[in-house]
């Protein structure tokens, strides 16, 4: 395999992670937006999660108006720049598309809404300014997608907004979750300044909320709280072995490859957990890190799959092989990872079943657990009153997001189980409004 | 293999495609080049009295992403030494003795035609073209455009050519006028050989909106300019057509407006012209776009059968009818494929707001359906549907009735008052004006969605692999 030399400099992981979704030129940006047809109750808005008026905006980037554009993206979506670039616009508005259904490549949506958001950033032209003050005050917990947008909309309300961030950043999982090659960590944090120079809301970083008192405190000096906490660290697996070194949670290997980029290292050989999406992102980056060998084992079948077809697409376009229908047992090694211990099993009645007998091992020298994200059941239960469901999401009225405890909302990964960035920033603007609502009828 | 090669009025040319007097025939170097292409004929940039001209001076439409649909000019006649454009014709037919040369011409003074007329014929010219035309800056002088509205100054200018030509003489006319037979029977009755129309329009092509001047800006000021390219085919095409149904005009069409490639110049062709003249086009992509218009009038023929351009001219007039005589019980009915349409809506609408209200929505599905008692069958819908015959307008009548207006006005059965049961209208289905309330706002609302068939994210993927 060995398609990526592994990168050594910045410019190297940069030429490695190179954007998939690149930035449009002004000629592509006509262009594209030329053929927009200007559907009538367009199935694109309807598909997206935010409702952008996208005929709208690609119809004002196709007259030069840029800034309208990104006015129309940003009035529905405060993640404008990063939902263009890091949505699955292939099953979204890209997806919904009139013409796929004449096997016509779709308006590239996503590229178009980046294109008008990243000229306003860099150009600094402000559409937003925050309401005149009401005098109430919101606290937010978590300056993810979520926080962050529920905080622009509260902002443009007239609210008195700080936000609790216990990382050192701003955008959550969009800066140490997504995959480098959808968007740049400079891209995200761009947006992020444009954002807040904007709304004017204050971040506490460093902060994390973690104990009785310190949501004592909120509760007492906040009108309302907003709960954008997102999800946990990667679930453990309970097999043995999974404490030996280079055995890490894809989540976590996420967040540092983010962060420290090509001093990261990755194994020669390495396997990755799972068949959602985000073992296709760690499999997919191992490999642009310069893995010779990364292989994807799932315990059902290909079809079986929970990933989106063209993240596995993607995967395999960068060498990634799957092995399918085997279970881990055990990860072997001596101190460090030296394989995976694999059980063969069958799909019976859609259960999955070892087979007895058909165990082997798979050599590597690295594991990446993508075995989903764990949730934050401790910390919530720090919250009177407040309701989780069995899969320990909050629960929340649907119109207003308000949860079993009057005083809190929430929103984005923590109340959905862990969906997308643009998930996250619809359902702010709907918690936004429904603290709006709430504090506006006492 | 059909014969392309025509004579035109006794103007003899290789094939029907002649450059227009204009940049592009500005200099016996771009005339070769471009004979040297397959063009087949040229007529010379205008020359006459001395002028001097601006910059800038060209503006254009850019359309979407197209650019130069339509483009003007504030440029007068030719600013090069007229000896020098003698010369350069006599070196141009030594090398090309069989193409066709025409030496485009706008003076004055009886004098000065007399005199420039000779010129260009011994210099071997194989026809003369009158610039009737430009619509700015040389009318201001009393020539150009300013001839062509006059029909009376037109025929005396003609006669007083005529007194001296030797070679076919044709009369370029102008747009900017109300009835371009009147100074098309004029340069007739003056004894010009052929008429070539159109010359550009009177146009401003658009505003700057920053220096809130019109384009093309010279130092920070415009004017008026004369429009041409595609955009303008329709009108050269229906003027084309007059002249060419004129009984009192009768005389051999060069057609120009519009024309960039083998289709634009069948149309000109059906419709009367025996030799197509191109400017817009050539400045716009070069002399090279010959090749593909020869190549298509030859395989056009083919297919068709017609063995010489003359097959084909004016085969189209028979069946451009005045209003009057179009059947009234001719009847069309929009159909929507289902199987085509993507549910893009843009046909309901158009006809929801710019027509009948004759297309409606369906719950479930993105596939709107036609009200077939209130389409008019005007075309609106089939017109915008973005997908190759997903909408088809089909014959609903039975084909056994004919009734015109004129008929039925000698028959005496013409509406004669609004209410008149005979009249048009009367029993459209129009809804209530109150129900047009509050309607917009719905169509992007958040849930007020319609179900859509979303394509298989695999197919969408499929899709984006492309
Ligand atoms: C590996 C991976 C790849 C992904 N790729 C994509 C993708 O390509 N496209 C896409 O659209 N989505 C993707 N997602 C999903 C997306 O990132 C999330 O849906 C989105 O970020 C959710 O936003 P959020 O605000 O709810 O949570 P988060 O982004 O998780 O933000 C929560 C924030 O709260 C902070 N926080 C948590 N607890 C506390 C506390 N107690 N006190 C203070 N602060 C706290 C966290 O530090 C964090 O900054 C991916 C997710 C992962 C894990
Ligand atoms: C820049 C420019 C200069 C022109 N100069 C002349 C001219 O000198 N004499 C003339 O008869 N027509 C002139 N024309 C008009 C063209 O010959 C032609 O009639 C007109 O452009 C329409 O054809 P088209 O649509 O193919 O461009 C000029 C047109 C342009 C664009
Ligand atoms: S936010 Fe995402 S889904 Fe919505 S239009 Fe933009 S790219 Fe598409
Ligand atoms: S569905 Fe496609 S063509 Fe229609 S409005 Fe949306 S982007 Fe434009
Ligand atoms: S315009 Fe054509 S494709 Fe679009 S909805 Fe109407 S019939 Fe279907």
């Amino acid at each position: 395999m060995a398609e990526f030399v592994p990168p050594t400099s910045e410019q190297e992981f940069h030429a490695n992670f190179a954007q998939l979704k690149p930035r449009m030129n002004n000629t592509e940006a006509l262009y594209e937006s030329s053929r927009c047809l200007f559907c009538f109750d367009a199935p694109c808005i309807q598909a997206c999660p935010t409702g952008i008026d996208i005929p709208q905006f690609i119809r004002q980037i196709n007259t030069g108006n840029v800034t309208g554009a990104a006015l129309t993206i940003y009035a529905a979506n405060y993640f404008g720049n990063a939902c263009g670039k890091v949505c699955p616009t292939e099953v979204l508005c890209e997806g919904a598309c009139v013409y796929n259904l004449q096997e016509v490549k779709p308006i590239e949506i996503g590229r178009l809404q980046s294109f008008a958001t990243r000229q306003v950033i860099e150009s600094h032209k402000y559409l937003f300014e925050p309401g005149p003050p009401n005098g109430r005050k919101v606290a937010i917990i978590g300056a993810g997608p979520a926080g962050i947008s529920c905080a622009c909309e509260l902002r443009a309300l007239g609210y008195g907004v700080d936000v609790f961030e216990a990382k050192s950043q701003p955008s959550g999982l969009t800066v140490h979750g997504v995959a480098p090659y959808k968007i740049t960590n400079e891209e995200v944090l761009a947006e992020m300044d444009y954002l807040q120079t904007q709304f004017g809301y204050r971040v506490q970083y460093n902060s994390p909320i973690c104990s009785r008192p310190d949501l004592l405190a909120l509760e007492e000096g906040y009108d309302a709280i907003f709960l954008g906490i997102g999800l946990g660290k990667t679930n453990a697996l309970l097999l043995p072995g999974e404490e030996r070194e280079n055995c890490v949670g894809a989540v976590e290997f996420i967040e540092q490859l983010r962060r420290e980029h090509h001093q990261i290292l990755v194994g020669r050989k390495v396997i990755v957990l799972g068949g959602g999406n985000t073992a296709m992102d760690a499999a997919s980056e191992s490999a642009r890190l310069g893995a010779e060998d990364v292989i994807l084992a799932y315990r059902r079948s290909k079809e079986d799959m929970g990933a989106y077809d063209f993240e596995y697409d993607l995967a395999k376009s960068v060498g990634v092989k799957g092995l399918f229908n085997v279970a881990p047992v055990e990860i072997v090694g001596n101190g460090r990872v030296e394989g995976v211990k694999f059980i063969r099993t069958a799909t019976v009645d859609g259960q999955v079943q070892a087979v007895p007998g058909s165990e082997f091992v798979e050599p590597c020298d690295m594991v990446i657990k993508a075995t989903g994200q764990a949730k934050q059941t401790t910390f919530l239960g720090l919250i009177p009153g407040l309701q989780l469901d069995s899969k320990g999401r909050i629960v929340a009225d649907t119109h207003t997001y308000q949860t079993t405890n009057p005083q809190y909302f929430a929103s984005g990964d923590a109340l959905n189980g862990g969906a997308e960035v643009v998930n996250a920033a619809a359902e702010a603007k709907v918690a936004a409004r429904g603290i709006h609502h709430y504090l506006s009828a006492r | 293999m059909p014969d392309l090669s025509i004579n035109f009025a006794g103007i003899k040319s290789p094939n029907p495609f002649w450059l227009a007097s204009a940049p592009p025939t500005n200099s016996g170097y771009q005339v070769m080049k471009a004979f040297d292409a397959g063009w087949g004929g040229a007529v010379w940039k205008t020359l006459g009295v001395p002028v001097v001209n601006v910059s800038s001076r060209y503006g254009g439409v850019n359309y979407r992403d197209k650019r130069l649909i339509g483009f003007n000019n504030i440029e007068l006649i030719s600013d090069r030494p007229l000896v020098d454009n003698l010369r350069e014709i006599e070196e141009v037919k030594k090398h090309f003795p069989h193409h066709a040369v025409i030496a485009s011409l706008m003076v004055q003074s009886r004098e000065e035609w007399h005199q420039i007329v000779r010129d260009v014929t011994s210099a071997g010219a194989d026809g003369i073209e009158l610039n009737f035309g430009c619509p700015h800056g040389m009318c201001e002088r009393g020539m150009g455009s300013a001839v062509g509205q006059e029909p009376d100054v037109l025929r005396t200018i003609v006669e007083w050519v005529m007194e001296v030509a030797q070679i076919p003489v044709i009369v370029k006319l102008t747009p900017n006028i109300s009835d371009v037979t009147e100074p098309a029977r004029a340069a007739r009755e003056g004894g010009a050989d052929a008429i070539s129309l159109i010359n550009t329009i009177q146009s401003i092509v658009g505003v700057d909106l920053d220096l809130f001047a019109p384009y093309p800006i010279v130092d920070g000021k415009g004017t008026n300019g004369g429009y041409c390219g595609p955009a303008v085919k329709p009108i050269a095409l229906n003027m084309v057509k007059n002249c060419a149904q004129d009984p009192y005009v009768q005389l051999p069409i060069s057609g120009i407006g519009g024309i960039e490639n083998w289709r634009d110049a069948v149309e000109h062709i059906l419709l009367g012209a025996s030799s197509v003249q191109v400017c817009t086009a050539a400045m716009h992509f070069g002399f090279g776009i010959i090749r593909e218009m020869t190549a298509g009038l030859e395989q056009y023929m083919t297919e068709k059968g017609f063995h010489t351009i003359y097959d084909m001219v004016g085969k189209a007039l028979p069946n451009v009818k005045h209003w009057e005589d179009l059947n009234l019980k001719y009847k069309v009915t929009a159909n929507i494929h289902e199987d085509k349409c993507i549910g893009c809506q843009l046909c309901y609408t158009a006809c929801e707001d710019g027509a009948h209200q004759a297309i409606a929505l369906r719950e479930g599905t993105r596939i709107p359906e036609i009200i077939e008692e209130n389409c008019v069958g005007c075309n609106l819908c089939s017109l915008v549907c973005p997908v190759e015959n997903c909408i088809t307008m089909d014959r609903t009548d039975d084909g056994t009735e004919h009734l015109t207006w004129k008929e039925r006005t000698l028959a005496g059965n013409i509406p004669t008052e609004f209410n008149d049961e005979r009249a048009g209208g009367l029993h459209h289905w129009v809804p209530k004006p109150t129900a047009a309330l509050g309607k917009e706002k719905h169509k992007t609302l958040p849930g007020k969605a319609r179900q859509l068939e979303l394509p298989t994210p695999e197919k969408a993927a499929m899709a984006k692999k492309e």
